[in-house]
């Protein structure tokens, strides 16, 4: 297929990716595709490499020393691992969500405006500030405190902030590492209606061990799974009822079922 | 089932056990801390123990003796004055001249009572010793203190001393120099303690005992009629008085041991036993003195601040950028690696070698930058490298490695989630650092910097070797100055065999600690000011 079709209908796509650490394979041959304006499902057992490849996206595997890459991870058609790309411009454009929040030991007002303003925002901030609260679904809550320390919220509240910190650069792309599995089942849900009303101007990759969450929330589902000696490979990838009802593998189908993992 | 774990009453017997371990340990740990707080308790004893107590002083000539002897000169060489071996002598000239005034001891008085009147002093009359006229003088009632001084020494007529009095001259009889009766007028009119006389006084003792000649040098830094009361005092006890202290005691012994102490001075004839704090304001401000009576110390503590002062904005940038280069941007490679033992092994090299590092490279073969030659500035004849920035910057290498590792791992404990959230928003890795690694790693660095400096404040060996003024009563005026420090300033006293230097040494050790509290106080507000509060 041509580029412009990949880059109208995918947000981004690998081609053959590998990656090692150090002399470990870690992941191999993963051709993924995720559609624009979709929630992506990444789902399977432990250590198949479904963060490694989630990080491949915005180039968080670049702080660790020993990882290598090799294939490609187009986004707008260019490879973002060609030499010539800089990671920092990259992450604006794909940010990410982590499995523990982390906000900055910082106000809540700053948690948001912070990353805005390094990346030369010049319009009216506390307008950004305040959309991006009401994007993750936080403001209501937060509007009267905005100067409070970011870590005098809850645990859903700190994951809805680092959502309205990432969302506050206005990226393409949103990476979630396990979002939700450090919180409770409330807030864990409440993070997912979210997810679907982000779904309408940003496309989602979500990372997760949670099958239910996956099969609620995602549009597209993809199944990795490791070799015998623990190399991680993409299984199976499909539209999410498809995946979740017929699957096409037998692996997939059990751990579907709860046979393993 | 069997059950392999104690159950019921072994249970309690083991678990108590287990708590009993526990115990002990922090038993022992409890011992330790107070071990520590035992040695610093000593320490300070030891060192107030020896920072004050009696003192035995011999002087040339004794306060008291130097004031009463100039009064009592003064009334001697008053005009129309006339002295009396005899008291009934004096009583009778007393009587027959109504312009006179007279001094009698209370018993010569009463004997005369019938000729004579006394005359009150307003305040109260003075012990063991009447002022008399004659029962003819019929103007004078009382007097007040302040009329008397005039009354026996400079009035030419009674009017000076009083207006509504007469015109008449005034004519004096007094007893002899060295009778009691006049040396108790003297000490209670004038006073017996330099400290409390007038500017006017002191200068006319000073020119008494002291020729011009030798009062040059000190005109010559500042004329007489400029100073103050007090300088002109210490000029009068350095010259005229001349105090040397013969012998000391510790405050234990002082307060403890008092008889034995009265006992040692009675064997010293010229010595006045004084209680004496070797901590005094004085000793702050004056400078290096070969007589440990006058000697201070500051000229040690500004030299010291100079030092700190130098060494503190060469290492403490240095360091922590070191620091941020090898944490941060670091890639862990073998060079990284050995970089990081080499940095480990010099902060526990012997401090003397930095001296002798410093010696050879700052003094000599940097002497021109660092003797100012360069700048212009530094009397080409005596400057050499051996200045204040020599100094700084061997204390400086000295504490560097000691800062690298601490901010190093100040850097490490920052949390990685931080980071990893800075970058994944877009933000460079420059920004990451600036922005939340170091405002978050800023309190475990100041705490590092904060020791690594009390070292460098409380080190010797190093700046002897770079060549630290044994002799120097100039106050350093920059960083091409000649210094002292503190350490040096007390290792140097100690070293002398003067009893005195040992009790001053105390004194400059206590200075030592007081600065040591404040600049550790002030670093720590500015700690607690400035770390990241959420």
């Amino acid at each position: 297929m041509n580029i412009q079709t990949t880059a109208a209908t995918y947000a981004i796509e690998t081609r053959n990716l590998n990656v090692y650490y150090g002399d470990f394979h870690a992941v191999k041959d993963v051709n993924l595709r995720i559609h624009k304006n979709k929630i992506t499902a990444l789902i399977g057992p432990s250590g198949c490499g479904k963060s490694t490849v989630l990080r491949c996206f915005n180039r968080m595997n670049d702080l660790i020393p020993s990882a290598r890459i090799e294939g490609d991870v187009l986004f707008h058609g260019k490879n973002i691992y060609d030499p010539d790309v800089d990671p920092v411009q990259v992450r604006r454009r794909i940010g990410m969500v982590f499995q523990k929040p982390n906000p900055f030991p910082k106000s809540i007002y700053d948690n948001v405006a912070w990353g805005a303003k390094i990346n030369g925002f010049k319009g009216d901030l506390d307008a950004l500030v305040q959309e991006s609260l009401e994007r993750a679904a936080l403001w209501n809550e937060v509007k009267d405190k905005l100067d409070a320390s970011g870590y005098s919220l809850s645990g859903g509240q700190q994951q809805r902030l680092c959502i309205a910190r990432a969302l506050a650069v206005k990226p393409d792309i949103i990476l979630m590492d396990e979002p939700t599995s450090a919180l409770d089942p409330i807030a864990s849900l409440r993070i997912e209606e979210l997810m679907w009303e982000l779904a309408q101007d940003v496309t989602i990759i979500v990372v997760t061990h949670n099958m239910q969450q996956a099969a609620r929330v995602s549009d597209y589902t993809a199944f990795f799974t490791v070799t015998p000696d623990r190399t991680g490979y993409m299984e199976e990838f499909g539209e999410t009822p498809q995946i979740f009802t017929t699957p096409a593998s037998k692996i997939t189908e059990d751990y579907i079922t709860g046979r393993f993992g | 089932m069997t059950s392999y774990f104690p159950e019921g009453d072994e249970l309690q017997k083991f678990v108590k056990r287990r708590r009993q371990k526990g115990l002990i340990w922090r038993s022992l740990f409890l011992l330790a801390t107070t071990l520590g707080v035992i040695v610093l308790m000593v320490l300070l004893v030891t060192i107030i123990n020896d920072s004050m107590g009696y003192a035995a002083v011999a002087y040339k000539i004794a306060p008291d003796e130097l004031v009463v002897g100039f009064y009592r000169g003064m009334m001697l060489d008053a005009p129309r004055t006339q002295t009396y071996a005899d008291p009934d002598d004096l009583a009778g000239a007393l009587a027959g001249n109504p312009n006179a005034v007279g001094l009698l001891d209370p018993a010569a008085f009463q004997a005369h009572a019938d000729i004579l009147r006394q005359v009150q002093v307003a305040g109260g009359d003075l012990s063991g010793v009447v002022v008399a006229v004659s029962k003819d003088n019929d103007w004078v009632q009382n007097v007040t203190i302040l009329e008397l001084t005039p009354l026996f020494t400079v009035a030419e007529t009674w009017s000076d001393v009083r207006p509504g009095w007469p015109d008449a001259p005034v004519h004096r009889a007094l007893p002899e120099a060295g009778s009691p009766a006049l040396d108790a007028f003297v000490t209670q009119v004038y006073g017996d303690d330099p400290a409390e006389q007038p500017i006017e006084a002191l200068l006319a003792m000073l020119a008494q005992h002291r020729s011009a000649g030798a009062l040059r040098q000190f005109v010559a830094e500042k004329p007489l009629a400029l100073r103050t009361q007090e300088e002109v005092l210490a000029i009068l006890e350095e010259q005229v008085l001349e105090p040397t202290v013969v012998e000391t005691w510790s405050l234990y012994e002082s307060l403890f041991d008092r008889a034995a102490i009265k006992e040692a001075a009675a064997g010293m004839p010229d010595a006045h036993l004084e209680f004496r704090r070797w901590i005094t304001w004085d000793f702050i401000t004056s400078p290096q003195s070969s007589q440990p009576e006058y000697a201070g110390v500051r000229t040690a503590i500004l030299g010291s601040l100079w030092v700190v002062f130098i060494t503190l904005i060469f290492a403490v940038p240095v360091g922590i950028g070191a620091a941020i280069y090898l944490e941060e941007y670091g890639s862990g490679s073998w060079l990284d690696q050995l970089i990081e033992t080499n940095i480990n092994n010099l902060a526990g090299v012997p401090s003397i070698i930095y001296g002798m590092l410093g010696l050879a490279v700052f003094v000599r073969a940097l002497g021109p930058l660092t003797s100012g030659a360069i700048f212009g500035v530094g009397d080409p004849t005596t400057s050499n490298g051996r200045t204040i920035l020599s100094a700084g910057l061997t204390l400086g290498l000295l504490i560097l490695p000691i800062i690298i590792i601490n901010a190093r791992e100040a850097i490490r404990a920052v949390p990685q989630a931080f980071r990893e959230a800075s970058l994944g928003l877009g933000a460079t890795k420059w920004q990451t650092i600036w922005h939340h690694v170091l405002p978050n790693a800023i309190p475990g660095i100041l705490t590092g910097s904060i020791l690594a400096i009390s070292r460098a404040f409380g080190e010797t060996a190093p700046l002897i070797v770079v060549g630290a003024s044994t002799a120097i009563f100039l106050d350093p005026s920059g960083p091409f100055s000649k210094f002292t420090t503190l350490p040096i300033q007390i290792y140097q006293w100690t070293a002398r065999p003067q009893a005195a230097f040992q009790n001053l040494a105390a004194a400059a050790i206590i200075v030592l600690l007081a600065l040591l509290l404040a600049l550790n106080a002030f670093a720590i507000y500015l700690r607690n000011r400035y770390a990241v509060r959420y």
